[in-house]
């Protein structure tokens, strides 16, 4: 087959059924299918499809109950219009799904079933879970086209396999997710951010493992080395080095917590305190990786190691590479840019394994660079067998988004 | 009398016991093979003690390599294997079957590695849920997940069951505190998922063994995330006139934006029962009685407090008490931990484990209330109000087979309403086989095909815990053509001592 970056045939079922006789047919014919929701998420390898299945039809809330906080939505939803719901109910998504219009460049709108698909997660998923832990219930079609549901709609479910978990993050590999069932979140009160400066990346990295051994409930800990600081709050943060730690709740908590954390920190220089409405644009720039919104020639790698040793292994690729990064997740999560202009999977990957491993996704690439550079980690031989034999049993045909994870 | 079948055992695997525990003794240590019926005694049931099987063996590996190697051992002759832990299982998850091993973990019980900066533990799947938070506490660290059964039971069967507790409204259950498991597959291999890392690199499949019931392989090791503990917890319990104005309250609390560790619910006759037992002071005049708990300093808990019970008042609370000191909050939540103690004190019951959506609470209790009463029957319920998760004791007496049968009758009834409340048949205890008939009545047989066709891919002669999870009838071709259940309903041989 010729690879394609677009099909010539698109698909855009009405409801679920419609959906489900589509992929049906798809797998009688052996069609491959591109499944797509906003279109803004678009990394993992190009798709080598002869139709695309659109789920921008599905589109609506089914059921939202903000004293339960809990809400059902069709897949194709735009995510401006939950957010939107949820806003109107001072209610929110613990886990801060990254958008990733700002790092991509794409234009579209965001879908709640493109969310899930991704397992989009932001600065709080360290200490709040990723998508996939709010992630309470789905619907989705499998490759042989048949309606499956699994989960529900209440926070504690262990009946039967959990296929909810896998289902974030497949990428609609395994199904075309057709509703999802969200746990949300009231909004707390207010925030704040301290910002300590001038730290190298070791001492930023040990800096937030001391906060997150207190038990002021630090619910951002980001560390923005010089250059990157200078890309948030619209430069005004200054270039300096910013190690970055979020409080969130009740007015006097918050303010008691943050003298507390002053207290332990204020040997390091000056501390800053950025307020509620700072606070809230900072974190949504490191969120959606607006340090490296530019250039967008330049390769960014995303990499997901233990808090102690990323930066380690961001030092040893800068001594091979031009590259800059920047640090979320107490350290755990590095946004790397390639700023020589190659992907350089080889050379990251073999570093990522040289330093206690964890794993490295190419995020951002031109599409014959995704083709090739292998934007998914690859995996030990045993894990390789077992994917197989599980994607089998949602995708026996292999039609839907096929080779978007692995070739 | 028993209801639930097991699979009828494999004559021809029970004909080559002998061959079996000599190739078990080949790759273990001969003390960690135990094949003598009367040691194997100890091994019949879990805490699901109405049914019992004596298994074909028992083997005790040390390490994964050892279960390893009793895996590809086994999976060469198709014997089937049922994983334990503590064998705490409220659901019978770790009942064995005459033609199956039980790999039993509790010899792996090593806390191999703490790291505060990355604020993980590596353990062995045999370590208890307790001692890992008893192993960090002293450096000012936890492990939340907190099942009732915590001092016993062990971190491999957590991971089982994905199990809860009380707090896990503010900290998750065990599948949002679990960062790498090790497993055996059926045929031996090793693999590993998770190195500490927060997301995988491909698919999810340490989500997918979470609360896998041991169906899909062994766990022999689990990364799991510790937290820093808060700088203080503090109770409050209320008394309410009546369920409906408890399940309010509990709504506007969450509306107003406070999210505590903890919102426990008792009914009229749980707060009898354990106020006789703990002498905690409860009301006995009140329907319904919360404890809610919030964590934080001094002041922050006063303030969180000073909240709640404002909005306790909006909703007519007759009885506040506030706990002033350390022991006062332990007295609270004394009443609330020896309910099962103290209920199992007056009679012999059932627990059942049901999820509801929050607003289907009053309604379900109510409904509860009017089943347990068609069957002559009393239950005492306790649960956890702020994630749903019924716990309704159903009293009766274990020496009556009438009303014994009686009480799984309505225990069935009661999860069966839980479902077509939009909820679900068990949020903590899992399936076994106490439930796994009534999975039709949550899934319909293609939701059920897709988790079989999961299962099979780790698992293709379905060695793993074989009569649990999936009903026995219509598992076709996809569990190797085992599944004719035996039809001898004949007694487990302690019934038959009964």
């Amino acid at each position: 087959m010729i690879p394609s970056d677009k099909a010539d045939r698109r698909i855009e079922p009405a409801d679920e059924t419609e959906l489900a006789d589509a992929v049906r047919e798809a797998a009688e014919e052996g069609t491959p299918l591109e499944i797509e929701g906003g279109g803004t998420r678009t990394f993992g390898r190009p798709v080598d499809a002869l139709a695309t299945l659109s789920t921008a039809r599905l589109s609506g809330i089914v059921a939202y109950s903000p004293n339960e906080m809990v809400a059902t939505v069709k897949a194709g939803t735009p995510l401006t219009e939950l957010q939107a719901a949820l806003d109107e109910a001072n209610q929110r998504f613990v886990f801060e799904p990254i958008d990733h219009h700002t790092l991509l460049g794409t234009e579209g709108k965001p879908t709640v079933g493109g969310m899930v698909a991704v397992n989009a997660s932001g600065p709080r998923r360290f200490v709040a879970g990723a998508c996939r832990d709010s992630l309470l219930g789905v619907r989705f079609v499998n490759g042989r086209g048949e309606i499956v549901k699994n989960g529900g709609r209440v926070m504690k479910n262990v009946t039967g396999l959990d296929l909810v978990k896998p289902m974030a993050g497949s990428f609609g590999t395994l199904g075309v997710l057709t509703e999802v069932t969200l746990k949300v979140q009231p909004k707390p009160e207010t925030e704040a951010t301290l910002a300590v400066r001038g730290l190298l990346e070791a001492d930023a990295v040990t800096v937030l493992a001391h906060a997150m051994a207190t038990s002021t409930d630090v619910t951002g800990a980001a560390h923005l080395p010089e250059l990157t600081a200078g890309k948030v709050l619209d430069g005004a943060l200054g270039s300096e080095p910013a190690t970055l730690m979020r409080l969130e709740g009740f007015e006097s908590s918050v303010h008691e917590r943050a003298e507390k954390l002053k207290a332990m920190f204020g040997r390091l220089g000056e501390i800053e305190t950025l307020d509620a409405e700072r606070s809230q644009r900072l974190w949504s720039d490191i969120r959606d990786v607006k340090p490296f919104a530019d250039q967008r020639q330049r390769p960014v790698w995303r990499l997901s190691m233990k808090p102690s040793d990323a930066h380690e292994a961001v030092m040893a690729l800068r001594m091979e590479a031009g590259a800059s990064a920047f640090y979320d997740w107490q350290g755990g999560l590095a946004w790397v840019r390639m700023e020589g202009g190659n992907t350089l999977s080889g050379l990251v990957r073999k570093t990522v394994a040289a330093h206690g491993g964890g794993h490295a996704m190419l995020i951002r690439a031109t599409p014959s660079e995704r083709r090739f550079a292998v934007p998914f980690q690859p995996q030990a031989k045993p894990l390789v067998t077992l994917e197989k034999r599980i994607r089998d049993a949602f995708d026996p045909k292999g039609i839907l988004n096929p080779g978007k994870m692995v070739a | 009398m028993t209801s639930i079948q097991f699979l009828k055992p494999d004559p021809s695997i029970l004909a080559r016991r002998d061959d079996i525990v000599s190739s078990l003794r080949s790759v273990l240590p001969d003390e960690a093979v135990v094949s003598d019926p009367v040691q194997l005694r100890a091994f019949e049931t879990d805490g699901f003690t109405a049914y019992r099987r004596l298994p074909l063996a028992v083997v005790l590996p040390s390490s994964t390599e050892e279960v390893a190697a009793v895996m590809e051992a086994l999976a060469r002759k198709k014997v089937p294997v049922v994983p334990r832990g503590a064998g705490t299982s409220l659901c019978g998850g770790a009942i064995p079957q005459e033609d199956a091993v039980i790999v039993s973990l509790t010899r792996m019980s090593r806390i191999l590695e703490v790291d505060y900066p990355n604020r993980l533990a590596r353990v062995e799947a045999g370590v208890t849920n307790l001692s890992i938070s008893e192993a960090v506490s002293a450096d000012g660290f936890f492990y939340a997940p907190d099942p009732s059964s915590q001092l016993a039971c062990t971190i491999g069967g957590n991971i089982a069951m994905n199990s809860g507790g009380a707090h896990c409204l503010k900290y998750g259950v065990t599948t949002n505190n679990l960062l790498g498991v090790t497993m055996v597959l059926y045929d031996g291999t090793v693999i590993r998922l998770g190195e500490g890392e927060l997301d995988p690199a491909g698919l999810d499949l340490l989500g997918l063994v979470c609360g896998s019931e041991g169906q899909l392989g062994l766990v022999t090791e689990a990364i799991v995330r510790l937290i820093a503990k808060p700088a203080g917890a503090q109770p409050v319990l209320f008394g309410f006139a009546s369920s409906e104005k408890a399940g309010d309250c509990v709504a506007d609390i969450i509306a107003a934006g406070i999210i505590p560790v903890a919102i426990e619910f008792m009914d009229k006759e749980a707060i009898a029962i354990c106020e006789a037992f703990a002498k905690a002071g409860y009301p006995l005049d009140a329907e319904a009685l919360l404890i809610v708990e919030v964590e934080g300093s001094d002041k922050e808990m006063a303030d969180q407090l000073g909240r709640i019970v404002e909005i306790a008042r909006r909703h007519d609370v007759q009885t506040i008490k506030e706990s002033q000191s350390a022991t006062e909050a332990a007295l609270i939540w004394k009443g609330r931990k020896s309910a099962f103690g103290a209920t199992g004190r007056v009679a012999d019951y059932i627990c059942m484990d049901g999820t509801v959506p929050l607003s289907q609470l009053a309604y379900v209790l109510k409904e509860t209330g009017e089943i347990v009463k068609r069957y002559g029957l009393r239950a005492a319920n306790v649960f956890h109000a702020g994630d749903g998760n019924m716990h309704p004791l159903i009293l009766y007496d274990v020496n009556d087979p009438v009303k014994r049968q009686k009480a799984e009758d309505a225990g069935n009834d009661i999860l069966r309403l839980c479902v077509d409340a939009g909820g679900c048949l068990t949020g903590e205890h899992g399936v076994g086989i106490e439930k796994r008939d009534l999975m039709t009545h949550q899934y319909n047989d293609t939701d059920l095909d897709q988790m079989k066709a999961v299962r099979a891919a780790f698992d293709p002669e379905w060695i793993f815990n074989p009569s649990k999870v999936f009903p026995l009838e219509g598992r076709g071709e996809t569990d190797g053509g085992k599944a004719s259940a035996d039809p001898d309903t004949r007694p487990s041989p302690m019934e038959a001592a009964e």
